[in-house]
């Protein structure tokens, strides 16, 4: 591993996330450590309350934790500030959430320029025009998130997730709001897009059968990290 | 440059979506409504303005016991104004053998620069307006005067050299209530005409008058320019001087319409800073999202502000079509009242109202913007992270200041910007207080209460913050619309005692001692209440504390002129009903020691004396010295004989004395006026008909006035209001939706939501009638001065207007809300 650091894209390190509450000090995530690999897929696993989505706010930088630091596409998010952060998000992360979180205001290709619009790209349409064709909404890129169904509105998110060709991709339960079938097929797409452009996934999921597919499992519970199945590796 | 192009890329989106267009209705409500209000203030104003200008003739008035140089007449050209002479002076006419002593009144061409004359062409004949003066040869002569000489139209009456034929009877002119007291009745003649007259010579008491009309603009500059050159002996008379009553009655009618304009500002400043949170809310989720997806936090506030900029010039550009559309149908209602050549509006009002709006938009709506600069990307996994609530500093200092900017440029006085400034700081602060106290309390009460009710009440609780900054919008919408009926009521009402159906409406001048008893008992056989009759001595001040009158240095130039002119002194026992001590006390009925006099208050204030003074009169020969005892506070509006100085009794005893009197002599009772002219020649009777009718006249437009901006800027208050009700729906969508999917029957929910507003709207009344009933009662003291009374009907007025203004624009509000259908409200939420 040391003699191949750039193949790792995200590391944390010693990770611990303390809340305060009226009870006093809450450990929410505890001394966690794991490094993950250009296009590994990871599905991190537990119980409710076990501190998942906590895990994916620090590693995304979305959050800081008390103690320990992550470092994402080579950079320690630590040592920036709230921008700081931004920029490494805009270079290099996807988001794909279980509440979709579109726009409501934007139409579905809108929606997925977005990103490629904070991210400066010159031709934003012309490529969200494509990647929107590649998650098969071709002929419904003009309809608003209200006028889609759960599926579909999935789709813009995950198109708006590739769409910059993100160095890692955070999913966070992106099957909880859909039926069964429809996610098999969301998940199908994900997993394609990601192979294709060689994107790490980062997927925390309550679904077992979800998790199993990828190339690895982080189960953490209690704030803990309890098993790492590529641990080694 | 990203941002912009960002920001102008996605606000056009916004616009399509309809997310913004409860920001933009705000703002440009508040546009249409300044721009309303500022044209009704501007042009109403200046017609009151001009109708008390009536009562000088002219705008400006320059007399002079000398001719008024030519100069002067020049200066006035030069300044695009028009001018008109007169001369007044006193003389003999006759008629044959018979004469009668009248105020020749002689006019140049123009005369009446403001008003008209009017005449009829016989004695009690009909009356018409006339835009001419008599021709040269020819007079119009009082009905009074024709009347004591025997003459008609048509008779020719010798006046000086001259003999002049009668082509009218003079029945008003505009300023006939100028010096009335020193009037016998009228005779105006051509200026053509008094050169060969020989009636102006050395020692004729002529009084010179140059008359000055125009543009308000060009007036008050030519105004300020004569003021450092104008020699002593010539004084300038402006409207303010011209006739208390009328003045008073236009003076408080624009300083309503200066609260009106400030009242739709605050009012608009609650519905932008409501819309602007909303704004921010609703904005929230779409910043945290784009900063999940690598927007800075400068792109994030930059977006936020292009497009809240964009926003406010399509709100300005909005209102503005809608506040000159406005403008166009109230000038129309209003044609009667402006009618003249007032200017034209034009499109300043419409600049100033889009002005303040945008300077509302920044100042109220920044502060959430900082607030959505700081959204935390997290929201987007977790929805109850919020940003940290700006500093209230922030907030507080940054609406304090537009608010104090713009209120400054309504008020322009910085008294009454503290007053109100710190008005709207002490209600705003304590609606916050007491509106937490009170959503507490509310919260509470939710135990006693069916389900709907339970539902709301607990909705208020729970939303403590919020609920109080809703109660404080509401509370201070209804404070001022309040504040407006009250300072309303008690200003008509002002005016109608003032406008007393019992009010004087004849002056008996020049009584003799010995007539008092016989004009007394001719009121006793016509079976009127005998008047009181009130002595006059006429007395020049020679020194006070020992200095001449002369050599004395004076506050101002009103006090010079009051000290060195004739005066008329009075002496009584009593303290007359329209009088009020404000300093000093005045004599027991019984006084029989030195000297004492009474000075008015402003007189008193211009000459630089005080009590304890002394005065020294010298009066026929004899010389008088009385001490101040007292300063009286006098009502001009009684029409009462009244007297800057009146001395204790028995110090004018046997000094040369006439008796005036007021009194009211229905139209039937009239003709003992003739019966007593004929039987008292020498006693001027004055009808002060038509100056009531003046007065009348002026009060009736201001009451006028006040009436359509009061219920046009009512209008435009519940329409702020209704909009700050909208600004909180979103969240009572969702919430209905769940109960709905819960089972909850629409009845239950829609019963619950009403028992929410029902509930935040008696909070805001009950708040608004304590705060405006403490604001009424200082308006109306320090700004027009008018007694005030705490009325309990307020509390009424204001916990019934809360609860059905905010129950009402909820209902339609809330309907939509209510009837969705739950499943396309509760997809909707996962977008």
């Amino acid at each position: 591993m040391p003699d191949q650091p750039v193949t790792n894209v995200l590391e944390a390190l010693e990770l611990s996330k303390e809340v305060s509450s009226p009870e006093g000090s809450l450990t929410i995530l505890n001394d966690v450590s794991f490094t993950i690999r250009k296009g590994e897929s990871v599905a991190v696993v537990g119980p409710s309350g076990a501190g998942k989505s906590t895990l994916l706010a620090l590693l995304a930088g979305l959050d800081l934790p008390t103690r320990g630091h992550v470092v994402l596409n080579g950079a320690n998010l630590s040592d920036l500030d709230e921008d700081g952060r931004a920029r490494v998000r805009a270079d290099s992360v996807g988001f794909v959430f279980q509440s979709f979180h579109l726009v409501p205001s934007l139409n579905a290709l809108e929606n997925v320029m977005l990103p490629l619009e904070l991210a400066g790209q010159g031709d934003a349409r012309k490529a969200a025009r494509k990647i929107i064709d590649k998650v098969g909404l071709a002929d419904r890129w003009s309809h608003y998130p209200a006028q889609l169904s759960g599926g579909e509105k999935q789709r813009v998110a995950i198109a708006r997730a590739f769409a910059t060709e993100p160095a890692v991709l955070f999913a966070d339960e992106p099957t909880g709001n859909l039926d069964s079938r429809t996610g098999e097929t969301i998940m199908a797409l994900m997993f394609e897009l990601n192979r294709s452009s060689s994107t790490t996934l980062v997927l925390v999921t309550h679904d077992n059968n979800l998790a199993e597919r990828c190339d690895r499992i982080l189960a953490l519970d209690t704030g803990r990290l309890v098993r790492d199945t590529g641990a080694g590796a | 440059m990203k941002a912009l192009l960002f920001a102008l890329r996605s606000f056009g989106r916004e616009l399509r979506s309809g997310e913004v267009l409860v920001l933009l209705a705000a703002v440009g409500l508040a546009v249409a409504a300044l721009t309303a209000v500022g044209f009704l203030t501007d042009r109403i104003g200046k017609a009151v303005a001009r109708q008390a200008n009536e009562v000088l003739a002219a705008d400006l008035r320059l007399r002079s016991q000398e001719p008024v140089p030519a100069e002067w007449r020049e200066m006035a050209a030069d300044f695009n104004l028009e001018t008109a002479d007169t001369l007044s002076f006193p003389s003999v006419v006759f008629n044959g053998d018979d004469s009668a002593l009248s105020s020749i009144k002689v006019v140049s061409d123009k005369y009446p620069l403001r008003g008209a004359m009017r005449v009829s062409d016989e004695l009690f004949g009909e009356q018409r307006e006339v835009d001419t003066v008599p021709a040269s040869g020819e007079v119009w002569a009082d009905g009074a005067l024709l009347a004591r000489v025997g003459a008609d139209v048509g008779d020719i009456l010798d006046i000086g050299e001259l003999q002049l034929r009668v082509s009218a009877v003079l029945t008003y002119r505009p300023d006939q209530s100028i010096g009335f007291a020193s009037l016998a009745p009228t005779v105006v003649m051509n200026i053509a005409d008094i050169d060969r007259s020989g009636l102006i010579g050395v020692g004729s008491r002529v009084r010179y008058a140059l008359l000055i009309a125009g543009d308000e603009q060009n007036v008050a500059s030519f105004n300020e320019a004569i003021q450092d050159k104008l020699p002593d002996e010539i004084r300038v008379r402006s409207q303010e001087e011209s006739s208390e009553r009328a003045y008073n009655a236009a003076d408080r009618a624009q300083r309503f319409l200066s609260l009106t304009a400030v009242i739709s500002l605050l009012l608009s400043a609650v519905a932008v800073a409501m819309s602007a949170r909303r704004f921010a809310h609703r904005r929230m989720d779409a910043v945290a999202l784009m900063k999940s997806l690598g927007a800075t936090q400068g792109f994030v506030i930059q977006v936020s502000l292009v497009q809240l900029l964009l926003l406010g010039i399509l709100g300005v550009a909005a209102g503005s079509i809608v506040g000159y559309a406005a403008e166009g149908i109230i000038s129309r209602i209003l044609a009667d009242l402006l009618a003249g050549d007032l200017p034209e509006a034009g499109l300043r009002p419409v600049i100033l109202a889009s002005g303040s709006a945008l300077v509302l938009m920044l100042g109220f709506a920044l502060p959430s913007m900082i607030q959505l600069r700081n959204t935390p990307p997290l929201r987007v996994l977790r929805h109850d992270e919020m940003p940290p609530a700006p500093s209230r500093l922030l907030v507080g200092g940054l609406s304090l200041l537009a608010v104090a900017a713009l209120l400054y440029r309504s008020v322009g006085d910085p008294r009454m910007l503290v007053i109100l400034i710190g008005g709207i700081v002490v209600i705003a602060g304590g609606l916050y207080l007491v509106g937490r106290g009170l959503v507490a309390i509310i919260g509470r009460a939710r135990s006693g209460v069916g389900v709907a009710w339970r539902y709301g009440l607990a909705n208020v609780a729970r939303r403590g913050r919020d609920s109080a900054v809703q109660v404080v919008a509401f509370g201070l919408g209804i404070t001022v619309l309040l504040l407006l009926t009250l300072v309303r009521t008690d200003l008509l009402e002002g005016w109608r005692q003032t406008m007393d159906e019992d009010a004087p409406n004849h002056f008996l001048i020049n009584i003799q001692p010995h007539e008092v008893e016989s004009v007394g008992e001719m009121f006793v056989t016509n079976d009127l209440e005998v008047p009181t009759f009130t002595p006059l001595v006429r007395a020049r001040m020679t020194s006070i504390n020992g200095e001449s009158v002369k050599d004395r240095k004076y506050p101002n130039e009103d006090g010079r002129w009051l000290a060195n002119r004739e005066a008329n002194l009075s002496w009584s026992a009593e303290l007359s009903s329209s009088n009020e001590i404000v300093e000093g006390q005045w004599w027991s009925a019984e006084y029989k020691g030195p000297a004492l006099v009474s000075i008015e208050e402003e007189a008193a204030m211009n000459a630089g004396l005080t009590l304890g003074d002394k005065l020294e009169f010298f009066v026929a020969g004899r010389s008088v010295e009385a001490e101040i005892s007292s300063i009286r506070k006098i009502n001009w509006d009684s029409f009462q004989p009244n007297f800057f100085l009146v001395l204790s009794p028995g110090a004018l005893d046997d000094l040369p004395t006439t008796y005036i009197s007021s009194m009211r002599i229905a139209d039937d009772k009239q003709p003992m006026l003739i019966d007593l002219m004929r039987k008292h020649p020498a006693v001027s009777v004055i009808d002060l008909g038509a100056i009531l009718q003046q007065v009348r006249g002026i009060i009736e437009k201001a009451t006028l006035a006040v009436q359509a901006v009061f219920v046009f800027t009512l209008a435009a208050g519940i329409a702020v209001l209704f909009a700050a009700v909208q600004s909180t729906i979103d969240e009572r969508r969702f919430e209905s939706a769940m109960l709905r999917a819960l089972g909850a029957r629409k009845l239950t929910v829609f019963s619950g939501v009403m028992a929410e507003f029902a509930a935040l709207g008696a909070a805001a009344g009950f708040l608004a009638s304590a705060g405006a009933s403490i604001l009424a009662w200082l308006v109306a003291t320090e700004l027009f001065e008018l007694p005030y009374e705490f009325s309990l009907l307020i509390w009424v007025a204001g916990i019934g207007a809360g609860i059905f203004v905010v129950c009402v624009s909820g209902f339609f509000a809330a309907r939509g809300a209510v009837n969705a259908a739950p499943v396309d409200v509760l997809r909707g939420v996962t977008t």
